[in-house]
């Protein structure tokens, strides 16, 4: 889809941003270029819409050299969307996202209804149609930036830190809007950031750059974490990536055990029997209620009479990542996470070494948990 | 002026009205047309020298020289080729709004934040159409508040075209001296303060209405 084939960019003042860069970047995919300031991560982003023009080598886009098409017109084709959103001030919130679809010389009505469904659909309400840029928030703006950006519907997205200059609440917001955009338009997408954890939540391939603009390595997240290529690329991803794997492992395939859960109507001496420190007390739904210590246990009746500990929090057999069970475990006052299903059925228990074996399996998998 | 002459004779003004209403609408185009075409030239000049950065001290340097020249030197100057007529004040008064509005222009441009500029390059705006539709519009309160300053300047200076004969309502102001009379004299200064106050607000005005956007700072957030 968009080849780099041999491509630098050195400056006459000597410093070279992009150093002999050869990547493929796969069609309908989220490719996530990140790196520290200055290893070329933007300026590779801008060579594909010729907004810096390399000094060696070739750019492709579905096979064309992207130097034989006019720029304005590759422009015209690429959606762009940037750290501030760039929005046009005095153009009402309409005619911003109206912009490409009236450059490629729709009609006005046209261009407009088309811009109403873009508002809708990077959910702001309409009434934001007829404000000016500057009336609303950053974060609402750089929704605006990204309905801007898919105005003409272009197969090719580029994103430049878009979501870096809002706060961390906003930005987790915006992140879970784009995964959700991103798998209605199925757009083929190059997102730069310096944030690995960015990175690695919405990237389905991650390029990672080194400064002096050279390529370290090419993975999927999960080979990222698992097999960082070098020691300047395990350093980037940071110290707590083992941890961090295990959001690529369902929770699906957490090894649990049955435990030591009782249903409340279990009499105190045989919740006595299991001789457990702790025990799990379920409904008759099996939906936990909480955590009861063995010595706390009142001297007769039914488990229903014992004060429970609360949960911390469980985590689902269906949705969940291993991550959250490991978070689960920490938590729990027992040291044993609770797994249950999609009714909140208690399915088994674990502890953190019994989940770390998860980890040691999906490296015998080849380092991913896909 | 002689006693018991009064500053204002309200009979004279009233029997003078049409007459200063012709006078009136006179200052107007001397002072208000050599605004226009000043700004006709520092739009373009202003682009040049936004893109050019060089070019801008030079020009600079040329307008505010063109502007520390008296008025009164330059009429003269100016008489040699186009004569006691209404163009040898026009001319000199174009040449004064340079100062102001170009640099207006200059400054109107480079407010234009640069991810705004990007972005604008980016959607596939070529250079011609992204100055036009884009930084122009938005460089339009800085050149308007230049605009401002340049009218009513101009506005005061038509007066003094009255050495060459072409003052507008300065007509009254040496008229009252030659006949030791203050009526048109302050009738006159009256006037063209006037002038100026309302062309300002009427500038005003326009801006608010051009620039609907850069008064609604109302951000929720």
């Amino acid at each position: 889809m968009i080849r780099f084939d041999a491509v630098s960019k050195n400056y006459p003042n000597g410093t070279t941003a992009v150093d002999d860069l050869s990547l493929e970047l796969a069609e309908g995919g989220i490719t996530v270029l990140v790196g520290p300031s200055g290893c070329g991560k933007t300026t590779t982003l801008r060579m594909i819409n010729r907004m810096v023009e390399p000094t060696a080598g070739t750019v492709s886009l579905r096979g064309q050299d992207i130097r034989e098409v006019h720029a304005p017109e590759l422009r015209r084709g690429i959606g762009y969307v940037i750290q501030h959103a760039g929005l046009f001030p005095h153009r009402t919130i309409l005619d911003n996202i109206a912009t490409v679809p009236l450059l490629l010389g729709w009609s006005k009505k046209k261009a407009r209804a088309r811009a109403a469904e873009l508002l809708e659909l990077v959910g702001l309400p309409a009434e934001m149609a007829k404000r000016y840029p500057n009336q609303l928030s950053g974060g609402q703006q750089q929704r605006v930036g990204v309905a801007r950006a898919l105005g003409a519907d272009p197969p090719v997205l580029l994103m430049d830190e878009p979501f870096s200059a809002v706060d961390p609440i906003v930005r987790a917001e915006l992140q879970a809007e784009f995964i959700r955009l991103q798998k209605e338009l199925h757009k083929t997408i190059v997102f730069v950031t310096h944030d690995i954890d960015e990175a690695i939540k919405l990237g389905d391939n991650i390029a990672v750059f080194r400064t002096g603009g050279r390529l370290a390595q090419f993975d999927t997240p999960e080979r990222l974490l698992a097999h960082p290529a070098d020691d300047f690329v395990a350093g980037f991803v940071g110290q707590d990536r083992g941890i961090r794997r295990l959001s690529f492992v369902k929770a699906a395939e957490v090894p649990l055990r049955d435990g030591p859960v009782l249903p409340a109507t279990t009499s105190v001496a045989r919740a006595r029997a299991a001789d457990e420190p702790w025990v799990l007390v379920v409904d008759d739904g099996r939906r936990p209620l909480g955590w009861a210590a063995a010595a706390d246990l009142p001297q007769s009746g039914t488990l229903a009479d014992a004060s429970l500990v609360p949960l911390g929090h469980t985590f689902s057999l269906v949705g969940d990542s291993a991550r959250a069970a490991l978070d689960s475990a920490l938590l729990s006052p027992s040291r044993l996470a609770v797994g249950v299903d999609a009714d909140g059925a208690v399915i088994g228990v674990a502890d953190a070494y019994e989940l770390s074996a998860v980890i040691a399996a999906a490296e015998n998998a080849g380092g991913g948990g896909q | 002026m002689s006693d018991g002459e009064p500053l204002v004779r309200w009979d004279w003004i009233g029997d003078h009205a049409g007459e200063l209403a012709d006078y009136t609408g006179v200052h107007l185009r001397l002072g208000l047309l050599p605004v226009l075409f000043g700004l006709i030239v520092s739009v373009p000049l202003g682009i040049l020298c936004h893109r050019w950065r060089w070019v801008y001290p030079p020009v600079l340097t040329v307008a505010n020289i063109l502007y520390s020249i008296p008025s009164l030197a330059l009429f003269m100057i100016f008489v040699r080729y186009t004569g006691l007529t209404e163009q040898t004040v026009m001319i000199p008064l174009t040449l004064y709004t340079l100062s102001v509005l170009v640099p207006n222009v200059v400054d109107g441009l480079a407010s234009v934040p640069e991810p705004v500029r990007q972005a604008a390059t980016a959607m596939g705006f070529g250079t011609v159409r992204r100055v036009v539709q884009v930084e122009l519009p938005i460089a339009v309160p800085v050149v308007i508040a230049g605009v401002r300053v340049a009218a009513v300047s101009s506005i005061s200076l038509v007066a003094v075209g009255q050495l060459i004969g072409q003052g507008g309502l300065g007509y009254y102001i040496t008229r009252g001296l030659q006949l030791d009379f203050p009526t048109p004299i302050v009738t006159a200064i009256v006037l063209i303060m006037l002038l100026a106050l309302a062309t300002d607000a009427l500038l005003v005005l326009a801006q608010r209405l051009l620039t609907p956007w850069s008064r609604s700072k109302v951000t929720s957030s």
